[in-house]
C-alpha cells in the first residue's frame, strides 16, 4: 500500500487530468457529436428507406390486386355481353321467325280470302249464269214448249245434258 | 482470462510444463547466477552501484520500464553506455519554476544544476530530489525512503507524452472520421473507419442498456473518450516503445476520479436516496446500511483504478520477465519457448488491452445508470 501511494505523482496526475479533460471537449465538438448524430442520422435513414421499400410493396400488392380485380370485372363484363348477344341474336330469329310466320299466315289468311271471294265472284257469276241459262233454257223450253211438246221435252234434255257437261 | 481456444491452451500448459526442465538442464549457469546475486548482495549497498549479472540487470530494466521516467528511452546498449532515445524537459516547481533538459541528469549518473538548485535523480523510484552539489540521496533508517525535500515535478515525463500522443492521434483520427460524414454522404471512409463499430457498439451495448435511452446522451463523449484512451494507452503499452501509462497508479487514478465525480455530480435525488435511506429496509437497518453504501461511493472508483492498474502492470511485468528468461536461458530449446511463451502471452495481452478498456467503460457507464435510475426502477435494482 505504501509502495501504491508511493507512485502518485502530482505532477503527472496534473498533465493527465489537463489532457484528459481536454480531450473530452475536443472530441466532444470536433467528433463524437458529429460521429453519433452522422450514425443516428444513417440508421434513422436505413429505417425509413425500409419502411418505405415496405410500403411500397404493400402498394404494389395493392395495385396487383386492383388490377386482377378489374381484369375480373372486366371478363365478367365481357360474358354478360356476349351473353346478351346470344340472347338478342335468338330473340331476333324468334321474333322474325315469328314474324315470318305471322306473315306467312296472314298471306295464307289473304290468299284463302281471296280464294273465298273469287269462289264467292265465281260462285254468284255461276249462280248468275245459271240463272240466265236456266232462264234462257225456261225462254227457250217455253218456246219449244209452245211449239212442239217432243222437241221441247229432248231440248230440255240436252241442254240439261249441256249444263252437267259444264 | 480464459482462451476458449483448445488447442492454444494446450500448447499453453505444454510451454510451461517444459520450462522448469530446460531451466534444470541449466542448473550449472543458474548456480553461477545464485552465486554471483549472493555476492552482489552482499556487497555494500552504493547507490550507483550498477547490477551487473544477467538477472539483476533484466529485474532492474524490468522494475524501470514499469515506471515513469524523465527521458524516453527506447533502449540501451550496456557495453558502450549507450541510450537510444530522446530526453524530455523538466519541469520542477521550487521556488519558481525551474525548466531544463532532462539530458542534464545524464539517465541519473549526474546531478542537475539549475538557477543554484540541485536536484538528482533517485535510482529506486526514479523520482527527482533535491541535493546538494555532490547529489547524495539520504535515506531513512528504517523505511528505506529518501529523507531528501521532493519539489513539485510538472516535468514531461515519458508517461506524459504517451497521453499526449494519444489524445494527438485520438483527435486526429475521429476528427478525420467526423468530417468524413460529411464529405462522403453520411458514409465513414479513411482510416477512422475502423472504430466507427466499436462507436456504435459502445453507444447500443455499453451507454445505452446501463445508462437507459433517456439519459445516455450526456455520457456517451466521456464513455467515448475514455474507452478509447484506454484502449490505445494499452495498445500502445504493448508496442516496443513500451511505455506504461495505464499500469501507472496516477494514470488510473486520475481516469477513476473523473468517473467518480461525474456520477456524483450528475446523480439525482433516487441515488442520494439509495445511499443515505435505503427505501423498502427496516429503519435501524437503514442507518447501519447508510454508511456502508457511503463507503461504496468511494469503493466502486478505487476499483476501477486498481483494477485497470493492476491487470496492466502484471501483465508488463509476466511478458517482460517472460522475454527475460530468453537471455537467461541462453539455450536454444529454453529461449525458443520462451520465445513461443511471450508470443502467445502478447495475444493474451492485446485481448486485455480490449478487454480492460471495455471493462472500464462498462463499469462507468453502470456508476452513471445508477446515478440516474428513475424511481420505479428501484426494486430490481436491489
Amino acid at each position: 500500500m505504501d509502495k501504491l501511494i508511493n507512485q502518485f505523482e502530482f505532477g503527472l496526475f496534473f498533465w493527465q487530468i489537463l489532457i484528459f479533460v481536454g480531450l473530452i471537449f475536443l472530441l466532444k465538438k470536433f467528433a463524437w457529436k458529429p460521429i453519433l448524430d452522422a450514425v443516428n442520422d444513417r440508421e434513422q435513414g436505413i429505417k425509413d428507406a425500409l419502411l418505405s421499400a415496405e410500403s411500397a410493396r404493400q402498394e404494389m400488392q395493392n395495385l396487383q390486386a386492383d388490377n386482377l380485380r378489374i381484369l375480373n370485372e372486366a371478363r365478367a363484363e365481357r360474358d354478360a355481353m356476349l351473353k346478351e348477344a346470344r340472347e338478342m341474336k335468338e330473340k331476333m330469329i324468334a321474333d322474325s321467325k315469328n314474324e315470318a310466320q305471322a306473315q306467312g299466315q296472314k298471306m295464307i289468311e289473304q290468299a284463302k280470302a281471296a280464294i273465298e271471294s273469287e269462289k264467292n265472284a265465281a260462285m254468284a257469276e255461276l249462280k248468275l249464269q245459271v240463272s240466265t241459262l236456266s232462264l234462257s233454257i225456261a225462254e227457250k223450253l217455253l218456246k219449244e214448249e209452245l211449239s212442239n211438246k217432243e222437241s221441247q221435252t229432248r231440248l230440255v234434255e240436252k241442254m240439261l245434258g249441256d249444263v252437267k257437261l259444264n | 482470462m480464459v482462451i476458449p481456444n483448445k488447442p492454444l491452451r494446450f500448447i499453453l500448459v505444454a510451454l510451461v510444463a517444459c520450462l522448469p526442465v530446460i531451466s534444470f538442464a541449466n542448473s550449472e549457469k543458474d548456480a553461477v547466477h545464485t552465486q554471483t546475486e549472493v555476492a552482489h548482495e552482499a556487497a555494500p549497498e552504493g547507490h550507483h552501484a550498477e547490477p551487473t549479472d544477467i538477472k539483476s540487470k533484466i529485474k532492474g530494466f524490468i522494475g524501470h520500464h514499469v515506471l515513469d521516467s524523465h527521458d524516453f528511452t527506447v533502449t540501451q546498449d550496456d557495453e558502450t553506455g549507450k541510450y537510444y532515445g530522446f530526453p524530455l524537459p523538466v519541469i520542477i516547481w521550487d521556488n519558481g519554476l525551474q525548466i531544463f533538459s532532462s539530458s542534464k541528469f545524464n539517465h541519473g549518473h549526474a546531478v542537475a544544476e539549475s538557477n543554484g538548485n540541485f536536484y538528482a535523480i533517485n535510482h529506486h523510484d526514479g523520482k527527482i530530489y533535491k541535493t546538494d552539489a555532490t547529489g547524495e540521496i539520504k535515506e531513512d533508517e528504517k523505511t528505506g525512503h529518501p529523507t531528501n525535500v521532493r519539489p513539485i515535478d510538472f516535468s514531461i515525463t515519458r508517461t506524459v507524452v504517451a497521453i499526449f500522443s494519444a489524445a494527438i492521434l485520438m483527435f486526429l483520427l475521429f476528427s478525420s472520421l467526423a468530417k468524413s460524414y460529411a464529405k462522403n454522404g453520411g458514409i465513414a471512409s479513411g482510416v477512422g473507419r475502423i472504430f466507427e463499430p466499436l462507436v456504435v457498439y459502445i453507444r447500443d451495448e455499453v451507454a445505452i442498456p446501463n445508462i437507459g435511452e433517456k439519459h445516455y446522451r450526456k455520457y456517451m463523449s466521456y464513455l467515448l473518450t475514455i474507452f478509447f484512451f484506454v484502449l490505445f494507452l494499452n495498445i500502445l503499452g504493448l508496442t516496443p516503445l513500451g511505455i506504461n501509462a495505464t499500469g501507472n497508479l496516477t494514470i488510473t487514478f486520475a481516469l477513476a476520479l473523473v468517473t467518480f465525480l461525474i456520477t456524483n455530480l450528475s446523480a439525482n435525488k433516487n441515488y442520494w436516496g439509495h445511499i443515505f435511506w435505503m427505501p423498502g429496509v427496516p429503519k435501524p437497518m437503514r442507518i447501519i446500511l447508510a454508511p456502508i453504501e457511503l463507503l461504496g461511493v468511494f469503493i466502486k472508483p478505487f476499483s476501477l483504478m486498481i483494477r485497470l492498474y493492476a491487470n496492466i502492470f502484471a501483465g508488463h511485468i509476466v511478458l517482460m520477465s517472460i522475454i527475460g528468461l530468453m537471455f537467461i536461458f541462453k539455450s536454444w530449446i529454453g529461449s525458443s519457448l520462451s520465445f513461443g511463451l511471450s508470443f502467445v502471452l502478447s495475444i493474451l495481452e492485446i485481448l486485455v488491452a480490449f478487454l480492460q478498456a471495455y471493462i472500464f467503460t462498462m463499469l462507468s457507464a453502470l456508476y452513471f445508470g445508477s446515478a440516474v435510475e428513475e424511481h420505479h426502477h428501484e426494486e430490481a435494482h436491489h
